[in-house]
């Protein structure tokens, strides 16, 4: 009888330090994936951009579309955007809703990232401020956005993806910029959605080498 | 278990530690490098999409 307690216990024990390195491994772990992949998706850019252009280029599920910088989360906050927002487009960084506008295009240009683990792009975005600045760079050139809202909604509000937000049978008529997360921090409950406006159309930067941020 | 584990490893006590501790590393690896990248995606605690699955975004590409 004492035995089996004990075996009890100390499976117990043994099945909470495995949990808590589950943990470990979510919140850390999951981000030596993403900066690889950023590592990668920023040489890839880089190559891509000093290319001459193809017109009829279409960008690829999973591959690197564009270049997300939010100053007001240091300089070394920068991602590659990737095509796509299924699971394994998101490990690898920030991901593009296939569909949406491209970068500068009128319509709204919709962004997803994660919140907590894979690097966690958009930890941080509840920080940003109406006015906050956005860049984007393409190939064609650098977007700047500017955030003009932010907003609490339900995983299903579809709506808030279409090219006037809230509205989708209205046509498109501004050039906006969506990023979507979870909220709260490590849950997945609801959404955190921050809108932005196209504000200014910049020379473009270089995709660079260092990956996002720490 | 563990006191069955310590019980049955050969050799003396150093020894019985290194392969206790060798033993540990060796499952942490396979946690981490094997079976935690596996559980990950079935543990959704951290989907940032709006759930596009049960209708399409309206937006068309011009």
């Amino acid at each position: 009888m004492r035995a089996l307690i004990r075996g009890v216990g100390e499976l117990c024990i043994t099945a909470g330090i495995v949990l808590l390195f589950f943990v470990t491994y979510e919140l850390w772990g999951t981000g030596r994936y993403t900066q690889d992949q950023q590592d990668q998706l920023s040489r890839q850019l880089a190559q891509d951009w000093d290319r001459p252009k193809v017109t009829t280029e279409k960008v690829k599920l999973g591959s690197g579309m564009a270049l997300l910088r939010i100053p007001r989360f240091g300089d070394r906050f920068r991602y590659v955007v990737v095509e796509g927002v299924d699971l394994g487009d998101l490990r690898k960084g920030p991901g593009h809703y296939p569909g949406t506008a491209m970068p500068g295009e009128k319509g709204n240009f919709v962004v997803s990232g994660h919140r907590t683990t894979y690097s966690a792009p958009f930890n941080r975005v509840d920080e940003l401020r109406d006015g906050d600045r956005i860049l984007v760079d393409t190939r064609e050139g650098q977007f700047v956005y500017k955030v003009t809202d932010q907003k609490i909604v339900s995983p299903r509000e579809v709506s808030v993806t279409a090219a006037v937000p809230f509205h989708p049978k209205r046509a498109a008529d501004k050039r906006l910029i969506t990023l979507t997360t979870c909220h709260p921090k490590f849950s997945a409950a609801k959404r955190l959605i921050i809108f932005g406006e196209l504000a200014q159309r910049l020379p473009r930067a270089k995709p660079g080498t260092p990956a996002g941020g720490a | 278990m563990y006191a069955w584990i310590w019980r049955h490893l050969p050799g003396t006590a150093p020894a019985r530690a290194a392969t206790a501790v060798a033993l540990a590393m060796i499952i942490a690896g396979l946690l981490w490098y094997l079976v935690f990248p596996w559980v990950e995606p079935k543990v959704q605690f951290d989907r940032g999409v709006i759930d596009h699955h049960t209708s399409t975004p309206a937006s068309p590409r011009p």
